[in-house]
């Protein structure tokens, strides 16, 4: 019990400190730059409490519940009995690999893993509190054309398919720079067919991905290959997840827009 | 309160997919039991009115603020305080970021077992400050470029896609220990309050300058602030 309050005591002063400098900042320029009288003060207040404590609540609950489950499953999952089905998950297959000795495991072999990163980054980014914030904003400024969920739901597309794609990288051991360069190869050529509108919207979404939620599931995730996976070294292969996070929403993004867009001019 | 309800409500629809996919892969796939169901449960009712108090909070405070500060500082007329404004809350929101402190003293201990800086907790926390206050003040840069492509109306994808090839072609020379570091510091700088923070400015900014359309002038800032420190840090690894 203590340890717990200990965690919630530390997640709040965290939390504190996130929010002081905007704090500081914000009124050092209401009293002595504007010197204007801050409109609506009381309902700031209260709302600046309720980020604090809402955010707080967030994570102590996110440190509670999910993250110490989803880096054991990630653990297990990668882990190469696992893989080769002697665990008590993949009854079927025991009998068949029987007691054939140590085999290599094939990069299909690891077709749970790819799965459940698809699936984690997908989640995952539908709860990010930053996307959410995003997807609102968006909404409001393109006076209700955009459709919030579409966003969010092309951006977690997005995250799923490069953790999936991060994975299989890892485990072929394949260097990151080419995903990278034919990421970046795509969105360039996306940008010059993408509706205008969408293009800042879509960078943005890049860069808000990668917070609270995903960061800690991914990285025990890629922790979890690269330290079982023979060859391959957490320092250099642990990494590029991230990485990859950032760089294909914006290519899924514009093909949502894409998309609508030619469903729209169909019919 | 019934609107309170209604967060409550969206907040769970956010959190069911993680939940639906921890539970499926729990029971279905590995066959196992969840440890501490209790506990579990408790975290899961602190996240999901923890989410629907933030989002709240956010419209409370952050986006009317952040707006509400673009308008007020574009009347003031002097184009300084605004530019002052956005480095000010780009580095400021940066320095101090925890994420941050963690990837630079990391970065300090990769170096200095790779014998680019001297193996001494001087020269470690040394380089690991220097590298902190380079992400911050790319940062607080990438926001005054982002603040001032809105004023001007520049189209966002030249800027971004010839920063892609500035980075790229750093990459070739920065040393084989930074990249990683360089890659990852796009993504730490973000955080969750920040977001809310800049779009909102941004947003604010687009709809008070004449000309500028929201969507197309008013978003492009967070990819700014994830783009510069790239290439900032990649710079750093060659000069130190």
């Amino acid at each position: 019990m203590p340890e717990l309050l200990h965690t919630i005591l530390m997640t709040f002063v965290s939390t504190i400190r996130d929010i002081a400098p905007i704090a500081i900042l914000l009124l050092f320029f209401q009293l002595f730059v504007l010197r204007e009288k801050i409109a609506n003060l009381k309902r700031i207040l209260v709302g600046f409490v309720y980020v604090v404590a809402g955010l707080a609540l967030f994570l102590i609950g996110l440190d509670q519940a999910l993250f110490p489950i989803g880096e054991i499953m990630a653990t297990q999952l990668t882990d190469p009995s696992f893989i080769t089905g002697t665990t008590s998950a993949d009854v079927n297959n025991v009998n068949k690999i029987d007691n054939s000795t140590v085999q290599e495991i094939l990069w299909w072999q690891y077709y749970w893993v790819y799965l459940f990163a698809f699936a984690i980054g997908f989640s995952t980014t539908i709860a990010e509190p930053s996307l959410i914030a995003v997807a609102m904003k968006a909404n409001e400024a393109s006076g209700g054309a955009l459709n919030p969920w579409g966003l969010r739901i092309a951006v977690a597309f997005g995250v799923a398919i490069s953790i999936a794609l991060g994975a299989f990288r890892i485990i072929t051991g394949t260097s990151l720079a080419y995903y990278m360069m034919v990421g970046y190869l795509l969105v360039v050529i996306q940008t010059m067919f993408a509706p205008k509108m969408i293009v800042p919207l879509a960078y943005d979404s890049g860069g808000v991905t990668t917070s609270t939620v995903t960061v800690p599931l991914v990285t025990a995730l890629g922790l979890g290959l690269a330290s079982t996976v023979p060859g391959r070294s957490p320092l250099i292969d642990g990494f590029g997840l991230i990485a990859l996070a950032s760089l294909f929403p914006m290519i899924t993004v514009m093909a949502y827009a894409q998309i609508s867009r030619f469903k729209g001019t169909d019919e | 309160m019934r609107q309170f309800l209604q967060t409550i409500k969206n907040a769970f629809r956010d959190l069911a997919p993680i939940i639906l996919v921890v539970a499926f892969f729990q029971l279905v796939v590995l066959q196992q039991p969840f440890p501490e169901p209790s506990k579990i449960l408790v975290g899961l009712i602190a996240v999901v009115v923890g989410l629907a108090l933030f989002i709240q909070g956010l419209e409370l405070s952050l986006f009317p603020l952040g707006e509400s500060m673009a308008g007020a500082l574009m009347r003031k007329g002097n184009l300084y305080w605004l530019l002052f404004f956005a480095f000010a809350l780009g580095f400021g929101t940066t320095v101090a970021e925890p994420a941050l402190i963690a990837v630079s003293n990391e970065a300090a201990r990769i170096t200095a077992t790779a014998g680019v800086i001297p193996d001494t907790p001087e020269a470690q926390s040394g380089y690991a400050n220097g590298l902190r206050m380079t992400v911050a003040v790319s940062v607080g840069v990438s926001l005054v470029v982002g603040v001032i492509r809105i004023l001007k109306g520049w189209p966002i994808h030249y800027i971004i896609i010839s920063g892609y090839l500035v980075i790229v072609g750093l990459t070739q020379f920065a040393p084989q220990e930074i990249i990683g570091v360089a890659y990852d510091s796009g993504g730490v700088t973000t955080s969750t309050i920040t977001v809310p923070l800049v779009t909102a400015l941004g947003i604010g900014l687009s709809t008070v300058v004449k000309g500028r359309n929201p969507m197309i002038d008013g978003f492009g800032l967070i990819a700014f602030a994830s783009l510069f420190p790239i290439a900032f840090v990649l710079l750093y690894g060659m000069v130190v």
